[in-house]
């Protein structure tokens, strides 16, 4: 890949300090994400999977400078956004936009669909009053809603809908990126079809590039260009959606891979399965050495004591696992 | 184990409906659902939020909340009626004859009981052990759980516990008293699929072991299908289609279950551009469409649709599939 990354993130870390203890008297560190770094390029669809706690969002929400991040940095159109203040990062949040997991409390209950479409419109001083009206009902038909829908209040609308609403606010300032946190987690099967088409054809229409954050595979691997594996804060796994899905290296993601359930009884019958034991270990005190190596069926004495080293075993293809070298030299 | 020795369901919901008080008066949301479940059989109930699904088996162990109350139906369980038993006749049955697992672990146990009391409980109550016997049950209990460690676990309280392991008590609590009927309502649903996997597995495993029929109520098709042996596929408070779970997922025949096998991507698909998804949303309580309540939905709909309620009816040349479809009913009439 020649092409000039979207976004560069580079040797990112966000460490949480949190206060432990029925007074808060201890305090700990949460290492949310440790050391991650990946380009975003133009027009692609980079997924993000990974189990809960294991920084996927964080990285999303740090990658936007919406939680400041305690070292690295991301690099926009030259600029290393993690270090701008609010004031100085302003003129960028018109081109990174971020989709909610949850569209029941991400819509002001109070406003209407047309005022929180229209906010951010004038806020950025893309439209006059005048054509705001118009702008709103063209962005409502962006994403399949009648333009009367600009006269409810959010209350009225059902899941679905509302995800449309947040959809098409971040799409008001006419942006270049859209992180989508688990943007289609909470909603139902059918809708979550329609909500997953929406996104690629406006991908399709304005040439978007999406950070997709979310734990369904097969979803995933419905949509990405590429996808990246994280486990405990740290990256295991990045390739294009094909290496990952035919050819998984890092045994994470091959215990992932295989926990997801397919909806074909016969296969779900004869089907070798690798279930992972016990949890996912706290981030709080992360183990040494390969955080996944308490759980992975493959460790070694190595594991335990040395981090694996963020490498590109093939072109395109990254992975952070001592064993995946030995496969190859063996 | 009062189990009849003939064939008869160990429970049968007959014309269960089910009602809520809304602002605009009574609406019916669960309207004359018919299930059945054999002994040691697996019925996965598929449906999606609202269909009436959680709503169905709260009210057989009578734990609705507040404005909604069942209107009409019968629901024998081991030959007595369900909905009729009185108070201390129910109490027997709930954690005693029928096991329950929530959805939401964290919600669910009582967050000031360590778990061990909370799982010596019923086995106190019902099983009349005495708290030593109890201790040691409980414990074997979360050892078949896969709990590590459950000698010392077993003084944790809810919160120092992760999700997982939550839900994995919230299993034993439902299998304390060794029931004929466990009901998991979306058991994995709040939880990774690493961890997923790992409850489905202890479930399969434990259903052989103990020769217990399961209900299984769930939005997710992909995951009933290594799990259960029939299905039943309920939209707004009706069941639409009811076969065993390879007839399903090989002949779908309702269109909405059709709709709903076909929104599911696969992880063994190419990627499409697309997915095929059902259009529009489904009815609110109170606004049920006149005839078939998928109809206004349905892109196969005829006037007929809009007209009257289909009834299911068995689907020819297979055992035991029946759907609730006028267009369906009305194509494999003229195959014949």
């Amino acid at each position: 890949m020649a092409a000039e990354p979207l976004i560069k993130v580079e040797n990112l870390v966000k460490h949480f300090v949190v206060r432990l203890g029925a007074f808060g008297e201890r305090g700990a560190t949460v290492y949310a994400v440790d050391d991650v770094s990946f380009d975003i390029f133009a027009g692609e669809t980079l997924s993000l999977v990974g189990e809960s706690g294991c920084g996927k969002s964080t990285t999303g929400f740090t990658l936007l400078n919406l939680q400041k991040a305690t070292s690295g940095k991301v690099i926009f159109q030259g600029e290393n956004i993690v270090s701008l203040d609010e004031k100085r990062m302003r003129p960028y949040r018109r081109e990174l936009q971020i989709v909610f997991q949850d569209p029941y409390s991400t819509l002001n209950p109070r406003m209407t669909i047309g005022e929180v479409v229209g906010e951010p419109i004038l806020f950025h001083k893309l439209a006059t009053k005048a054509e705001l009206p118009e702008c709103v009902s063209r962005l409502l038909a962006d994403v399949g809603l009648p333009a009367r829908f600009a006269q409810r209040y959010p209350h009225e609308l059902s899941g679905g809908q509302r995800q449309r609403v947040a959809i098409a606010r971040a799409l008001a300032c006419q942006p270049k990126f859209i992180v989508c946190d688990e943007a289609i987690s909470a909603l139902d099967v059918s809708v979550q079809a329609q909500i997953i088409n929406l996104l690629l054809d406006l991908q399709e229409k304005y040439g978007l590039t999406y950070l997709f954050i979310a734990h369904d595979l097969a979803v995933v691997r419905h949509i990405s260009t590429r996808v990246g594996v994280m486990y405990l804060g740290r990256m295991a796994e990045l390739a294009t959606r094909e290496q990952l899905f035919s050819n998984p290296l890092h045994p994470y993601t091959r215990a992932l891979l295989s926990a997801v359930p397919e909806a074909d009884p016969e296969l779900e019958k004869t089907r070798q399965r690798q279930i992972l034991t016990g949890d996912v270990p706290s981030p709080l005190a992360p183990p040494a050495g390969c955080r996944f190596h308490t759980r992975c069926p493959i460790a070694m004495d190595k594991c335990k004591a040395v981090v694996p080293e963020w490498r590109e075993v093939v072109p395109g293809h990254h992975v952070s696992c001592h064993a995946v070298g030995m496969e190859t030299a063996g | 184990m009062t189990a009849p020795a003939d064939n008869k369901p160990l429970l049968d919901v007959r014309g269960l409906t089910i009602e809520i008080d809304t602002r605009r008066g009574p609406a019916v949301i669960v309207d004359g659902i018919n299930l059945t479940v054999g002994k040691g059989e697996t019925l996965g109930v598929v449906g999606e939020s609202g269909c009436g699904k959680s709503l169905t088996m709260l009210s057989l162990v009578r734990l609705l909340p507040n404005k909604i109350r069942v209107k009409g139906g019968t629901a024998e369980f081991a030959g007595r009626d369900l909905l009729k038993m009185s108070k201390s006749e129910l109490r027997q049955v709930r954690g005693g004859k029928i096991g329950f697992v929530f959805q939401d672990p964290m919600t669910s146990l009582n967050p000031v009981m360590r778990i061990g009391d909370q799982l010596c409980e019923p086995l106190i109550y019902h099983r009349k052990m005495n708290k030593a016997d109890a201790r040691v049950r409980a414990i074997e209990l979360l050892r078949l759980v896969g709990i590590p460690g459950p000698e010392q676990r077993i003084e944790a309280y809810p919160h120092e516990l992760s999700g997982g392991m939550r839900q994995r008590v919230m299993i034993a609590i439902g299998l304390a008293c060794d029931p004929e009927l466990l009901i998991a309502d979306e058991p994995t649903t709040a939880l990774d699929v690493t961890i997923q996997a790992q409850i489905v597995d202890l479930v399969k495993d434990l259903r052989k072991k103990l020769n217990m029929s399961v209900v299984w109520i769930t939005h997710d098709l992909a995951l009933i299908a290594g799990l259960v042996d029939r299905v039943a596929v309920l939209y707004a408070g009706t069941v639409v289609e009811d076969a065993p779970v390879n007839e399903l997922f090989a002949r779908p025949t309702h269109p909405y279950t059709r709709g709903l096998l076909a929104s599911i991507p696969k992880l063994s698909d190419e990627r499409a551009s697309r997915l095929s998804s059902i259009g529009g949303t489904p009815p609110e309580p109170g606004r049920r469409p006149k005839g078939c309540p998928f109809a206004p939905r349905c892109g196969l709909a005829e006037s007929v649709c809009h007209e009257r309620v289909p009834v299911l009816e068995p689907v020819a040349g297979s055992g035991g599939h029946r759907v609730a479809c006028f267009v369906a009913q009305r194509q494999m009439m003229e195959a014949a």
